[in-house]
């Protein structure tokens, strides 16, 4: 997942989101963010999320997205 | 005869008294609610010694707290002032400098941040006014005084200079903007609104305005909730809304994360969208999912109350093309006015220029700016009669619908030819696997900056198809995220004075 690490070290420039347990409380994801984030994950991963995955339960920290990911990748 | 857009609001409530009027996170109100808070904000806020036309910042979240607010200030014959509670504190500072505010109005939540911007006997909070019993003589007599052509409200914009400007705009230009909307529209009580657009953006004005006048619904959608537009399709669904007006990143963030394919919301019969360009690419998304619904593309500065023209859509468009902005509203004037001040043929680009009844009455004390913008009619030399440059330029296609060329200020001259920015943006835009495009022209490169996956090679590829070699970019710069403004629109000054370090 050192590839996901690197696409929000660029999003996220400098927060500490490692340890942030809600991305949305904490103010880090916009929607702009969410577009970008989905668009770079599925480049970087070659899968597709369907729309019914994003929610905000999937995007809420790096766990969260981590085990996202995960699934898509073992469904492939 | 209508004067105040307090006539909307009491004619609703004596016809709907117990139909709720707006609903949030947190609860609704109904029409009989919604007017009595409003009568005790008023009252409350005559009490503490506003004057007529004294300016209310009102410095409140995206709630419907906010409606008996602004309704509240309007009966005092007050202008009020939507503030953006989640600015930082300097931006609100600059804003406080130029409106002056006889108060602040605020809530407990909000408190904290408000107590940095005014004096604390300035400062008020709604909590307090609730409990204020309504004095229905003392309003009733502030209201014979006032003129549909005092101010309604100030929306601050940025400058380009840095410092918001306030444009200030009138009960009769809301009137004017709401009664048309609704008679094009076809908007009556069946009506159920979700409100995207935060309050302190003109773009939330015909939610406000179109709800209360028809006697609809208003459902107000929490900001958060657009990075999962799942969920607010499926409260559009679950709460059958009906007709929406929102800006287009919203309509295209909805599109981009496949949420249409996901929820039926084709109970929606009226999309409504203005404050940018709507790429083609998601409007056709749209369109194939929700496909019964008339969709309307509204242009206009907040300088001209929401709207000055609008296109109905009637036809299909290629991802080429761009939805035309359409023809004038009623009591709006429309120039297209070339170098020379003279009315453009058709085909010929020049600057939109808008005359009527939506003009804002100009810049809150601001002379400098309002008389830059707010200029004479070069055609009408023998009376006043002001009119607006939008900076914007525009021509008239062959079917007599103007469409959107772009910004006067991006228009640029490279290698002897005239280049618009915008129709290499528009260009650009059309290409796969590209979200966002900006194009800005430094040192004599044009630079293309763009959000998506998509290479150089195959930008390039795609643009070799549309433009000709001379306005082919010379430098392509992939983005993770478009910087914006404070007003959420791309940041064009940014990029072009950062193009060498981004």
């Amino acid at each position: 997942m050192d590839i996901l690490q690197k696409i929000l070290d660029e999003l996220f420039e400098g927060q500490d989101y490692e340890n942030c347990e809600n991305f949305m409380e904490a103010g880090l994801l916009d929607s702009m963010d969410m577009m970008d984030l989905v668009a770079e994950i599925e480049g970087a991963f070659a899968i597709e999320i369907s729309g019914r995955d994003i929610l905000p339960e999937n995007f809420v920290n790096l766990e969260a997205i981590e085990a996202l990911i995960q699934k898509y990748i073992e469904e492939k | 005869m209508l004067k105040s857009v307090l006539d909307y609001l009491e004619k609703s409530e004596s016809e709907f008294f117990d139909k709720t009027a707006v609903t949030d996170e947190n609860g609704s109100d109904t029409y009989g609610e919604l007017a009595d808070k409003a009568r005790c904000v008023g009252t409350f806020l005559l009490k503490k010694g506003l004057q007529d036309n004294d300016v209310v910042a009102v410095l409140l979240g995206k709630e419907r707290v906010a409606l008996p607010a602004f309704w509240g200030v309007t009966y005092a014959g007050g202008i009020y002032s939507p503030m953006d509670c989640h600015a930082p504190v300097e931006r609100l500072k600059l804003i406080i400098g130029t409106l002056k505010p006889a108060f602040v109005l605020t809530d407990m939540a909000n408190r904290e941040k408000a107590v940095e911007l005014i004096d604390s006997d300035r400062l008020l909070i709604l909590d307090e006014a609730w409990k204020e019993p309504e004095d229905k003589e003392k309003l009733m007599m502030v209201q014979r005084r006032r003129i549909d052509t005092d101010p309604l409200y100030i929306i601050c914009t940025s400058g380009s200079t840095g410092v918001p400007k306030g444009v200030v705009i009138s009960h009769r230009a809301v009137i004017d903007f709401t009664e048309e909307a609704s008679q094009e529209m076809a908007f009556s009580d069946r009506e159920v609104f979700a409100n995207q657009a935060p309050f302190y953006f003109d773009a939330s004005v015909p939610d406000l305005y179109c709800t209360i006048r028809n006697g609809a619904s208003l459902h107000i959608i929490p900001e958060g909730w657009f990075s999962f537009p799942i969920r607010v399709l499926e409260y559009i669904k679950e709460y059958n809304i009906n007709a929406i007006f929102w800006v287009p990143s919203a309509l295209i963030l909805t599109a981009n994360l496949r949420a249409l394919q996901e929820v039926d919301v084709t109970c929606l019969k009226k999309i409504m969208f203005c404050g940018e360009i709507m790429p083609v690419k998601q409007y056709n998304m749209w369109k194939k999912y929700v496909p019964n619904a008339k969709y309307v593309n509204y242009y206009g500065p907040s300088e001209t109350t929401y709207a000055s023209t609008y296109y109905v859509i009637d036809r299909e468009f290629r991802e080429d093309e761009t939805l035309p902005i359409g023809r004038a509203a009623v009591n709006t004037g429309v120039l297209i006015l070339n170098e020379e001040n003279r009315t453009c043929g058709t085909g010929e680009v020049g600057e939109l220029c808008i005359r009527g009844s939506g003009v804002a009455l100009g810049y809150y004390n601001n002379p400098e700016r309002t008389k830059e913008s707010f200029v004479q009619n070069p055609l009408s030399p023998f009376y006043r009669d002001i009119m607006y440059r939008t900076g914007d330029l525009v021509k008239l296609n062959a079917r007599g619908e103007i469409e959107y060329v772009g910004r006067k200020d991006f228009q640029i001259k490279h290698k002897g030819y005239r280049i618009e920015l915008g129709e290499i943006e528009a260009a650009a835009g059309s290409c796969r696997n590209i979200n966002r495009v900006c194009c800005v022209y430094s040192n004599g490169k044009i630079i293309l900056y763009y959000e998506g996956n998509a290479s150089k090679e195959n930008i390039q590829k795609c643009l070799e198809m549309k433009l000709p070699e001379y306005m082919m970019p010379q430098v392509f710069t992939a983005l993770k995220q478009m910087p914006l403004n404070a007003n959420g629109k791309i940041d064009r000054v940014y990029l072009a004075n950062h193009s060498q370090e981004i």
